[in-house]
């Protein structure tokens, strides 16, 4: 076996990022099936939420690829 | 865990990295002319052969071809600059919105049309180079409709108390002028890159098994096949899915730095 830790390091990290996108899209699912109108005014807040959510993970995933 | 206390064919397995580029198809100096720029020109290419066709002829009956084109067009329009931006000013962006998005979504198809297989933004630099476009126009825009007074705005929230506007500014700072571009780039690099190597992971794969003599390690290359068809499948759907989604940050930027002072 070799490798680098690096890239399960990178895995766990995922995790956090993987849980704060699907916490944002189930919110926004939630509002939008409450409240179909609502859609245009959650749409870029969804989608503001993932940006930085996922900017988390697009971090963990260059310094996994940097720091050797 | 047998096939892996199999004696195996032609060494170990080595898997397609990072590391792993294609060659240069020609290079002037030190200057390479690589496979990602020649399909960028072809993309260009292809969009404006596509978009004149369509607009050529313009009926009030729409054929096939101008169908398609306005079918384009019209979601650029409708569903990420009118309903983002809004308001009367949409309309001046809608070119900007509408180039980036086509050029970005057949630059990421690539990677699903075999012999092609390979999204020009698997490069990071034309990621980088994308990102950076946005970042410029977004803040020129700010400038443009705020003044120079865009630039506190887009750092101080109204409403925050004096003691935590210290720690706030350079969060915002931070998030809003560095992490951004970064991030807004990466995400679109990040997913071609990694759909790739998938794909090229598991061809990689296919032909190691299939080399093997042992015939139960030639069927298992079947197995490796279905499981590459469903994460293709899945790619072509992200690449569509990362065009959109970059298109549309790009559309909540502008807005944000259109409405400076109502943020």
């Amino acid at each position: 076996m070799h490798g680098s830790m690096n890239l399960v390091g990178y895995g766990l990290s995922a995790i956090g990022g993987a849980i704060g996108v699907g916490l944002v899209f189930a919110a926004y699912i939630n509002g939008v099936a409450r409240q179909p109108e609502a859609q245009r005014v959650l749409q870029p807040i969804a989608f503001l939420g993932l940006a930085l959510t996922e900017a988390l993970a697009i971090l963990g995933l260059v310094f996994a690829f940097v720091i050797q | 865990m047998i096939a892996l206390t199999l004696p195996l064919e032609g060494g170990p397995f080595t898997p397609p990295s990072v590391e792993s580029h294609l060659p240069a198809l020609f290079s002037i100096g030190s200057f390479e002319f690589t496979k990602q720029m020649l399909l960028v020109l072809l993309s260009v290419a292809l969009i404006s052969w596509f978009f004149i066709a369509a607009a050529r002829k313009g009926q009030l009956v729409p054929g096939k071809l101008q169908f398609l084109g306005e079918m384009g067009y019209g979601f650029v329009r409708n569903s990420v600059a009118k309903d983002i931006i809004g308001g009367k000013d949409f309309v001046k962006f809608v070119p900007f919105l509408f180039a980036i998005f086509f050029f970005i979504l057949v630059n990421n198809i690539y990677g699903a049309i075999p012999i092609l297989q390979l999204p020009s933004f698997s490069h990071v630099g034309g990621a980088y180079f994308m990102a950076a476009m946005v970042f410029v126009t977004w803040i020129a825009v700010g400038i443009k409709r705020n003044g120079i007074r865009y630039l506190k705005l887009a750092v101080v929230p109204s409403g925050v108390p004096l003691p935590l506007l210290f720690l706030v500014v350079p969060i915002e700072i931070i998030s809003n002028f560095i992490v951004r571009p970064m991030t807004h780039s990466l995400r679109l690099f990040a997913t071609m890159l990694a759909g790739h190597l998938i794909v090229m992971l598991a061809g990689e794969g296919i032909r190691f098994l299939v080399e093997q003599d042992n015939v139960a390690l030639k069927g298992v290359s079947l197995l490796v096949l279905i499981g590459a068809i469903a994460m293709y499948a899945l790619e072509a759907l992200i690449m569509v899915l990362q065009a959109y989604v970059f298109v549309l940050l790009t559309a909540i930027y502008i807005e944000g730095a259109l409405h400076a002072d109502s943020h």
